[in-house]
């Protein structure tokens, strides 16, 4: 069915015309040009598509397109204001909190949703916040050290 | 003579000339160099005509072109350090260009952690090569004998006198092409200053902002999204296919052709509904053999086996044991699965193609593409951007001959991103193997007797490391013994091998009363062995005593891509349950001179935090052909809350030249954890993954004692 949808993408005003029932991930990726979420396993189980709506992690790859009217969206390219990266871009890029890099917005994103909610979490708090979200290079621990380099500056 | 011989022969010279324009550029062989000969063997088909090649531009900046690939490695950093190391340049003047089949030097492929060891050597001579070069120029520039100048941050001065030309106004309306046979000798390690530092990733920023482009980022106007039908089980055949349904879906294309069935969109989702409306029957064969019995399947079918060691006599061996000990132990199949999975962008375009793709082997795909199209290999372009994660995985670059046939087809151009079910299904796997063992030791402690057979793992990890006077290592292989594919996957086989010889260590020194790593010690006397074990016990503060303790610490040691590992790990053991949980992983690692601390610090925490799955939860579950496991929500890989806490050590040794890093620290975790277990609570535990119920029974019925 296709739907007009109006929602804020990365801070700007977007208007979508396409058939509601596709996938956010889809929309996102062919539709609006981005390229930071990136699909990993199409049924919300690796957390690699992960975005923001209203501050909320969601899977967008089971995440209707029609569910985004009026909501805000936020993904890896709007993190950053301007050059200046977010304090967990920071931290992921100077402790080497990747390898590949493929999970890494995901995992940046979740992150962020985590300290919106926790501001200071414990290591175990991290562990299970993140827990949803893999990462095959095994770059965890660096991960984790990031998330609570990022919150004491925060 | 084969394509592998001819290497880069093929390519003309004059397109590198070509694509560099004004400048320098330097190509250097290494095919007469002793040093290089047992790489070189290592790394068959390697281009007999030159290893390396990089350039100097206009702008002084240095652009190093290699077939090699950055999949989360880093060596993208590491191969730049070394060339700006003997340039005598700064890092930040070095533009890296991998994994581009038009531009790059011929590479069989990113495996075998064979880029740091192999095309390094090949790459610092070019880089040292190319420094003498502009010495060379700025004597006749400066009208100062060679001898008086000083090369420093890309710029050559007059020691004690006047007179500084930049690299850049060197190469400035130059032309030059040297082919060079490496006679110039890197620098040496006292000399360093950019390798062995730590300098930051190349790709973190573009990595952290979503910048970073990997095969599925590619944008070609026009393209559209392939989904391709897919077999229910491997050895399937179609008997009929309706695709008229998905005909009728507006804007889709559908391709059927030569046993090539797809839909194609320019949006996935419509790509995604149409193959659901495609209607198939198929010929399943049927099968008993599944991940529960598939060892007796082996050694049904097993070849008699091919000799890899040999030393002394089993007899005597068996003479010389008062205590002989048999066991076998068992893997089952292991996915890569990458967090990427396998995607490609192919364009065709008139008799040309180019083919942006998720690979470890550009050149591999480049060569599978060109004949497959039946066109010459000149008309087919690989590019590699970002790889996200292979482990071995990538190298058999299927995907890249689907988009690649259905765009030839189509003349559009064509991604083919796998779902995560085609990645489980077509993934080649790790094999599952087994591994029978009769060792023996003397009263002293001593081991006397190594007799050894491995089913299907092959015989990489497979030597036997320590001092044992009568030895036989014989490999069963065969392809055909499995029922989907198989490949290499992060230090192929060494895992299994390792297992085998690390867990009978075990269980020798129990038997003897003694502690694991005296006993280890007691048996060794290749002194790089000796010091990753003395490292990783200081590192864990080891305490000595015979297994099993309770306390639930385990040791195990290594060798792969020449580099020597050992590890601890603390486990603790729910003797109710039988749950493992690893608390603790020290590693010492002996690598050689080591080009980036960091980075191989990275690979080492990588190795241990990959490897806590094939040992305590993945395998995959299928019955004949047919692969039960499709996607994360089934395989379970190791995730944060898995995480143990992670020490590693770094052994120096700058007497010798770099050794691989991205595989050795994976090959113990295996029996790491399995000594560990029976140090906690006594059970031995034989088959990967351990599962509680196994762990549970040893605890009932001790074995290995």
């Amino acid at each position: 069915m296709r739907a007009t949808i109006h929602f804020r993408l990365n801070g700007r005003d977007t208007t979508l015309e396409t058939d509601g029932n596709r996938r956010l991930l889809w929309v996102l990726r062919s539709d609006l040009g981005l390229t930071g979420p990136k699909f990993g396993c199409g049924i919300t189980q690796c957390g690699a598509c992960t975005v923001l709506v209203n501050g909320n992690p969601v899977r967008s790859c089971q995440y209707p397109a029609s569910d985004i009217e009026g909501t805000e969206v936020t993904t890896i390219e709007g993190l950053a204001k301007g050059d200046e990266l977010h304090p967990l871009q920071e931290e992921f890029a100077d402790r080497g909190a990747f390898q590949c890099g493929y999970c890494t917005s995901g995992m940046i994103l979740e992150a962020y949703s985590l300290l919106q909610r926790n501001p200071h979490p414990t290591r175990s708090q991290i562990v299970s916040g993140m827990n949803r979200n893999l990462c095959r290079c095994g770059a965890h621990k660096r991960i984790v050290e990031a998330i609570e380099a990022a919150a004491a500056r925060l | 003579m084969n394509r592998n011989d001819l290497g880069p022969m093929a390519v003309d010279r004059r397109d590198f000339l070509k694509f560099t324009g004004g400048g320098i550029a330097v190509f250097v062989t290494l095919k007469d160099h002793d040093l290089f000969k047992e790489a070189l063997e290592q790394q068959r088909g390697y281009p007999s005509d030159f290893n390396a090649y990089l350039r100097i531009g206009e702008d002084g900046r240095v652009t190093v072109l290699s077939g090699k690939i950055e999949m989360g490695q880093g060596v993208e950093t590491s191969l730049a350090q070394e060339a700006a190391e003997e340039l005598r340049v700064p890092l930040g003047s070095i533009d890296m260009v991998m994994g581009d089949t038009d531009v790059c030097v011929w590479d069989a492929g990113t495996w075998g952690s064979l880029t740091t060891r192999v095309f390094g050597p090949a790459l610092r001579r070019a880089a040292a090569e190319a420094h003498s070069v502009l010495l060379d120029l700025a004597a006749e520039r400066l009208h100062v004998p060679r001898a008086r100048l000083k090369a420093e941050n890309g710029v050559v001065t007059v020691v004690g006198g006047q007179g500084r030309v930049t690299y850049g106004e060197l190469a400035k309306g130059q032309k030059i092409q040297r082919t060079v046979r490496g006679k110039v000798e890197p620098r040496d390690v006292k000399d360093f200053t950019v390798m062995g530092t730590s300098p930051k990733r190349f790709d973190r920023i573009d990595k952290v902002t979503g910048k970073a482009k990997y095969a599925g980022d590619i944008r070609v106007p026009g393209m559209l999204r392939a989904r391709l039908l897919r077999p229910p089980a491997h050895g399937a055949t179609l008997k009929s296919v309706d695709t008229k349904a998905a005909e009728a879906v507006p804007g889709v294309v559908v391709v059927n052709q030569d046993g090539l069935v797809a839909v194609l969109h320019e949006d996935r989702d419509t790509a995604d509904r149409a193959l659901g409306m495609i209607r198939a029957n198929w010929d399943t064969p049927q099968s008993t053999v599944d991940d529960t019995n598939i060892w007796s399947h082996f050694l049904q079918v097993a070849p008699t086996g091919r000799t890899a060691h040999e030393a002394g006599s089993l007899d005597a061996g068996a003479r010389a044991s008062t205590k002989v000990f048999e066991h076998t132990y068992y893997d089952g199949y292991v996915a890569h699965a990458p967090m990427e999975p396998h995607t490609s962008l192919a364009h065709a375009e008139g008799d040309h193609i180019t083919v942006w793709s998720s690979t470890q082997s550009p050149f591999g795909d480049q060569r599978r593409i060109a004949g497959t199209l039946r066109i010459d290999e000149s008309k087919v372009r690989v590019i590699t951007p970002y790889v996200g994660g292979g482990f071995g995985g990538k190298s058999a670059g299927q995907q890249a001959l689907e988009a690649a046939r259905l765009s030839w087809i189509t003349k559009k151009p064509v991604q083919v991103m796998w779902t995560r079910e085609e990645e489980f299904f077509y993934d080649t796997f790790h094999a599952a193997a087994l591994m029978k063992v009769r060792s023996g030791i003397d009263a002293a402690g001593k081991v006397q007797l190594w007799d050894y057979n491995v089913y299907m793992a092959g015989t990489r990890g497979s030597e036997v490391l320590y001092d044992v006077p009568n030895v036989s290592v014989v490999s069963h292989s065969s392809r055909d013994a499995h029922f989907f594919a198989t490949g290499p996957w992060r230090a192929p086989g060494a895992n299994d091998n390792t297992l085998a010889r690390e867990c009978q260590m075990d269980i020798m020194a129990a038997a003897a009363g003694m502690d694991p790593l005296e006993f280890r010690l007691k048996n060794a006397t290749d002194p790089r062995l000796r010091s990753v074990l003395e490292a990783v016990a200081k590192l864990s503060d080891w305490k000595a005593g015979a297994a099993p303790t309770g306390r639930g610490y385990g040791i195990a040691c290594g060798l792969d891509a020449e580099s020597y590992v050992a590890h601890v790990a603390k486990v603790a053991v729910d003797k109710a349950s039988g749950e493992v949980k690893v608390e603790g992983m020290w590693c010492a690692q002996e690598m050689g001179i080591v080009v980036n601390p960091e980075g191989a610090t990275m690979q080492m925490e990588g190795c241990i935090t990959q490897g806590l799955g094939y040992p305590l939860m993945e395998h995959i579950r299928f019955r004949g052909g047919d692969i039960l496991d499709k996607n994360f929500n089934t395989y379970r890989i190791p995730r944060f809350s898995d995480l143990p806490e992670i020490h590693t050590v770094l052994v120096k040794n700058d007497g010798l030249a770099p050794k691989g890093g991205g595989e050795p620290a994976i090959v113990c975790i295996g029996a790491v954890i399995a000594n560990a277990i029976f140090d906690a609570c006594g059970s031995r535990v034989f088959t990967m993954p351990f599962t509680p119920e196994e762990v549970l029974a040893g605890i009932s019925k001790p074995t290995g004692a």
